[in-house]
């Protein structure tokens, strides 16, 4: 398991709470270059977190997280922002920059690094628009498109540079099955196209299995299972079984911790 | 025990905003500097910051400047002296109430502004994402902010200083008809550059840099929720009020206190 020819990002005995609550604990994971890797788990195991401490925005309380081998955690902060400069990532919201308009959401990464003419940064912002099927909306502003159209402009925005890394949050969540359809097909081309390496993050089973090469899942800190979809498929293990089924019984609690039900609810009768 | 806990608490979790409040502000400011990006950002958050806090400024200053013209008339005149009017409207404003007044209204109208920008793109998730695309909100975002309030204010305040003793002179001599000649004349010889002008000026940079540190810091470092904005905006005009007026105090005794 976990054995690749050529690893892009090799996390190592990574441990990450939050508080008292224990994220992540000697987790290792491996993301396999030019591929499409999904991570997977019930939402509140820390996906988001995962990309934010490979993005270098979270610190982890031990392990480490190599990109290239330049282990992201010791990095200050001018190689961060040079390292980052080779990833995309997709907020989970969007996060388009809310005073310029959808054609400069797309356009802000090329015109910081880079030093193409207007006539081409035109031409590439409106190339990446048409991919995700928003040319058209190159003028309107962020607060005027739906949830849905503002994450493919941040998808947009996200490959304009072509990075090496795409980091998905989330990315099938409030789309149309239309728009989902094209999703799915865009970023299969895009990895293919351009050789980089995607990391989908998702709790969408179908779509992930079926466009991922190779998939973690996380559960209670830990990769419970990792694999090729069809792996996963076959694995016999009962969490894994009861996620890719989305069973509400099994060893993965649907309930945040908490006391007992039946005394909970009497308490407040005193 | 446990109220001393509590104290101990507190003080070290307000030492450790301190702390990260002077990281945030020299990560911002100490780099290599680009003009070229950096220079209409700055003009942009000039416009936001200075130049739409005109109006508040120059009608506060107005009256202030003409209620101090009328108090001051009332007084004085039960002893023949309101000629003294204008140099009593003058110094007051430039020693005292030019920078304190703007500096609370600046709190007001553009620091909490500031705050609560800030803040909403912490919550939306723009700051993280220009982290990721590999800008630094802190140069991009936070210094243009920064710069822009520290400028504005001892603009601001000259402004203000000035548009009072014009509202001082309106009441006075205009209306309560005190002999133009002495009123401008007393301003004139009792006004000094550099005891009273300058010294207010430097009141109006200090007071512009510890309000709008206040300012961006708050929005930087709120919960990205919309109570820990709400809380930060709060927190902004408190605490940049209270600072301005015990800065000012600190101030006032070393300039005019010969201490």
């Amino acid at each position: 398991m976990n054995e690749f020819d050529d690893v892009v990002i090799d996390i190592q005995k990574l441990s990450f709470s939050r508080g008292d609550r224990s994220i992540y604990d000697e987790v290792d994971i491996k993301i396999p270059r030019g591929k499409i890797t999904g991570i997977m788990g019930p939402s509140g195991t820390g996906k988001t977190t995962l990309l934010r401490l490979i993005g270098g925005q979270l610190k982890p309380d031990a392990g480490s997280i190599l990109v290239d081998d330049e282990n992201i955690p010791e990095l200050n902060r001018s190689d961060l922002f040079s390292v980052r400069e080779r990833m995309g990532m997709l907020f989970q919201s969007g996060a388009l920059f809310t005073d310029i308009s959808v054609f400069e959401n797309v356009a802000f990464p090329i015109r910081v690094h880079t030093d193409l003419s207007d006539d081409m940064i035109r031409d590439v912002v409106l190339m990446k628009l048409q991919a995700v099927g928003l040319r058209g909306a190159h003028n309107l502003m962020p607060s005027e498109l739906s949830g849905g159209m503002a994450r493919r402009v941040a998808l947009a925005r996200a490959i304009a540079l072509d990075p090496d890394i795409v980091m998905y949050d989330e990315p099938f969540t409030g789309q149309d099955p239309i728009a989902m359809g094209v999703l799915v097909n865009l970023i299969r081309r895009l990895n293919n196209s351009l050789g980089h390496t995607s990391i989908i993050v998702s709790h969408d089973i179908q779509e992930t299995l079926g466009i991922a090469d190779y998939i973690h899942i996380i559960a209670d800190s830990k990769v419970i299972a990792s694999g090729t979809p069809e792996e996963l498929r076959q694995d016999d293990s009962p969490q894994v079984k009861q996620f890719m089924h989305g069973l509400p019984d099994g060893p993965v609690p649907f309930h945040y911790p908490a006391g007992d039900y039946e005394t909970d609810l009497l308490r407040g009768q005193g | 025990m446990n109220q001393l806990a509590l104290l101990g608490h507190a003080a070290l979790s307000k030492l450790a905003a301190f702390g990260r409040a002077g990281m945030m502000l020299f990560q911002s400011l100490v780099a290599k500097p680009q003009p070229v990006i950096m220079f209409p950002l700055f003009v942009k958050q000039v416009y936001f910051v200075g130049v739409l806090s005109l109006i508040i400024i120059v009608v506060s200053g107005l009256f202030i400047g003409m209620v101090l013209g009328l108090q001051g008339y009332t007084i004085l005149v039960d002893y023949g002296s309101e000629q003294a009017v204008g140099q009593m409207v003058a110094l007051s404003l430039v020693r005292e109430l030019a920078p304190v007044v703007t500096a609370l209204l600046f709190a007001g109208r553009a620091g909490s502004a500031l705050t609560a920008e800030i803040g909403l793109m912490k919550a939306t998730e723009q700051l993280s994402s220009l982290e990721m695309i590999g800008v630094d909100p802190l140069r991009r975002i936070v210094a243009p902010r920064f710069w822009a309030g520290f400028v504005c204010l001892p603009i601001l305040s000259a402004i203000f200083a000035l548009v009072g003793v014009y509202g001082g002179a309106i009441v006075g001599v205009e209306w309560l008809g005190i002999y133009d000649g002495s009123f401008w004349a007393n301003m004139q010889n009792s006004v000094d550059f550099y005891d009273d002008v300058l010294n207010g000026l430097i009141k109006a940079v200090v007071f512009g840099f510890v309000v709008t540190w206040i300012a961006v810091f708050q929005g930087y470092d709120c919960m990205p929720t919309s109570e820990g904005i709400s809380q930060a905006t709060t927190k902004t005009v408190v605490y940049a009020s209270l600072a301005v007026l015990g800065l000012d105090f600190i101030l006032t005794a070393v300039m005019f206190g010969e201490l």
